[in-house]
């Protein structure tokens, strides 16, 4: 392997997010030390107020866009990253927040804050590849630490991330869990939800409900059918498909086809 | 073709059949672990009948049977005490021969020259027990040492654990109605394959065993049960109730020149409409005793100082299964279930000499829509482009 002359620059950005991908890099406890050593942690105001100028080797976005001036900022972080991977379903999908996409974000607005007119904000919360080219996704509400050590290993050794788009049902079966929608007709988004997470869920007995947003190919209408046959309104099954990742398009469609139909 | 080499197990007179009452169940499990074997069997777990360890007869499903349905299971008690009165959960034995997940080679950098030295993986295989094999499973367990062991490339790990593994066959007292292994011709009787095979018989007067060895350890296991020999009464109500098994099966899939059926309708209409319903989710082939695809996964640590490769179970379901340069070949969901039944049921017997189809029916109960490859089946047969035996199929054709 050619040995690199300087370590590489690491910056951490962030949008509308609640933080919680970044905490899953402080979180790396056991290999923190190391990507450290591998790193130049030139950018992370959630670690450390030193700030190292750009331009950035890798840098790592969590949150979505929702603010005008969030808009301009993702453009000038593109501008000084060579490779700019987003992190957690905000920032691929528009997150939780994206559920304004599907109402008149003013109505929340004048609910929720006591001085609406400073308020100023998008209509919709938008992913980062909405707005810029990405270079690599890493799904999850909130990624997992182990996800995120593989994608900065195999960034730092010039090869392909072993992060698979398929389906959680493949981590359920290689674990052995006992399927929760066969076995106890609990509705279950495993089979159009993207791996990752190691479907925790299904192993607490709790149908995944799709965190990492959709997976390769998801075939949401097949799913939604056999959720009707078990007993879910379209009601439930829009709400079903509407939850942190709702805004990602294989479920936008999903939970807007039954909210139609409710 | 699709039948196997049937080598029926005729109990000879040395063979001396027994009669094993509940207690003397426990005594074998007791006996194989004695003999520094991990037993693994049926056990009741989250909602389902898995394969595990087990340590005594308390642990087995004991008054336990279940639904099966397409895309449906359900575990239901039992009106007796019946230890073996349930049919296939989720898991096969395939877990314990070909594991999911497994180390292929660590290779570790020295700190001066930088030179690789890889470090050979130890092939792990503890000696290990299956108690309760179902006659297709020993078929499926055959079908997978032809593909691990029957060529030129023989897998280590396979091979090492199945050298390992002693066999109990359980014949089956009632089928599931996903059940038809009828149509495969792997059961309900066990017929080969097997160490010792059991025979559950429960009526009002006796709960019993009928045991009987198909190898020679077996035959010495079972000297050491003392257990009471069975008198021929004993051989014909067990046949019988396997007989009645075989009656009550209600699935079937007809095989007849399937492999022909299945190449001369490639363009079918129905690959469009299974493919509206698949959700490409990998279920099927996973839970199948007889898939046997792997991908390997290459890692290296933060530092660069230690890369290893890891093979894990694969799906033909997948994305990442046909990418090759520049995409994926079986993109939609039609190429896929289409990959999956063709080479199933047609062209594995070109590649193995049988059908990679034990009729277990576990694809059908744990697929998640519910899709039941014997209806996929009979409806390109009834509405077939072209007849059966009339085409000479281009197999080539079939993994597009
Ligand atoms: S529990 Fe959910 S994720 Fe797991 S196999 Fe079943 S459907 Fe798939
Ligand atoms: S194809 Fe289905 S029925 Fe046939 S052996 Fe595999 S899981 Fe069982
Ligand atoms: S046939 Fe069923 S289990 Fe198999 S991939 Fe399609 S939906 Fe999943």
């Amino acid at each position: 392997m050619p040995v690199k002359k300087r370590k590489p620059k690491l910056a951490v950005w962030k949008f509308a997010s609640c933080d919680g991908c970044q905490l899953s890099l402080l979180d790396c406890e056991d290999e923190l030390l190391a990507i450290a050593d591998a790193v130049e942690i030139a950018y992370f105001p959630e670690a450390t107020r030193a700030v190292v100028r750009g331009p950035y080797d890798l840098s790592l976005v969590e949150g979505s866009i929702t603010t005008p001036h969030d808009a301009e900022r993702i453009h000038r972080i593109r501008r000084s990253s060579k490779y700019l991977v987003t992190i957690g379903a905000c920032a691929t999908s528009g997150g939780i927040q994206a559920l304004r996409n599907f109402k008149n974000v003013n109505e929340f607005i004048s609910l929720v804050y006591a001085h609406p007119e400073y308020i100023e904000t998008l209509k919709v919360s938008t992913p980062i590849a909405y707005h810029v080219s990405v270079d690599f996704e890493l799904q999850g509400c909130p990624i997992n630490k182990r996800q995120l050590v593989e994608l900065i290993s195999a960034y730092l050794h010039d090869r392909k991330p072993n992060l698979p788009a398929h389906s959680v049902c493949v981590a359920c079966k290689r674990r052995g869990t006992v399927c929760v929608m066969v076995a106890h007709g609990t509705p279950c988004l495993g089979p159009v939800t993207h791996a990752g997470c190691g479907a925790i869920c299904p192993a607490y007995h709790r149908g995944c409900y799709g965190c990492y947003g959709p997976n390769e190919s998801p075939q949401t209408a097949s799913l939604a059918a056999r959720f009707e046959a078990l007993g879910m309104g379209h009601a439930d099954i829009a709400r079903a498909f509407r939850l942190f990742t709702a805004n990602a398009e294989a479920f936008r469609h999903e939970s807007e086809a039954h909210e139609h139909e409710a | 073709m699709a039948r196997r080499t049937p080598k029926t197990h005729t109990p000879g007179p040395d063979d001396a059949p027994m009669l094993l009452d509940v207690e003397g169940l426990g005594r074998l499990i007791a006996l194989l672990a004695e003999e520094g074997y991990v037993v693994l069997g049926p056990r009741v777990r989250d909602g389902a009948v898995v394969y595990d360890e087990v340590r005594r007869v308390a642990d087995l499903p004991v008054g336990w049977t279940e639904e099966q349905a397409p895309g449906r299971y359900r575990l239901v008690r039992r009106d007796d005490e019946a230890v073996f009165g349930f049919t296939l959960g989720p898991h096969a034995w395939k877990r314990s021969l070909f594991p999911p997940r497994r180390r292929l080679w660590r290779a570790e950098r020295s700190e001066g020259d930088g030179a690789f030295t890889i470090a050979e993986e130890p092939v792990e295989a503890p000696k290990q027990a299956f108690l309760g094999v179902r006659a297709c499973e020993l078929a499926a367990i055959a079908v997978q040492d032809r593909v691990f062991m029957g060529g030129a490339y023989v897998d280590p790990v396979y091979a090492a654990r199945r050298a390992n593994t002693f066999i109990v066959a359980v014949n089956c007292t009632q089928a599931a109605a996903t059940c038809f292994c009828a149509s495969m011709d792997t059961g309900p009787q066990a017929r080969s394959g097997f160490d010792l095979a059991l025979t559950e018989l429960l009526d009002d007067d006796r709960h019993v065993f009928l045991l009987e060895a198909g190898t020679e350890t077996g035959r010495s296991f079972a000297a050491r049960l003392s257990a009471a020999p069975a008198v021929p009464e004993d051989v014909a109500a067990a046949r019988a109730v396997v007989a009645r098994t075989a009656e009550a099966l209600t699935r079937t899939l007809d095989t007849d020149g399937i492999r022909d059926l299945l190449f001369g309708n490639l363009d079918h209409p129905r690959w469009d409409e299974v493919a509206s319903r698949c959700l490409a989710c990998t279920n099927c082939t996973l839970v199948c005793p007889t898939c046997f695809c792997s991908t390997v996964e290459d890692t290296t640590d933060l530092t660069g100082a230690v890369a290893e490769r890891w093979q894990t179970w694969d799906s033909c379901f997948t994305m990442d299964f046909s990418y090759i340069h520049g995409g994926s070949v079986r993109k939609t969901h039609r190429a896929r279930y289409r990959q999956w039944l063709t080479h199933k049921l047609a062209s594995w017997i070109d590649q193995f000499g049988t059908s990679g189809c034990v009729g277990c029916g576990r694809c059908i109960t744990w697929c998640p829509v519910g899709i039941d490859l014997t209806e996929e089946v009979r409806a390109i047969r009834e509405s077939a482009d072209i007849p059966p035996h009339t085409t000479s199929a281009n197999q080539a054709q079939a993994g597009r």
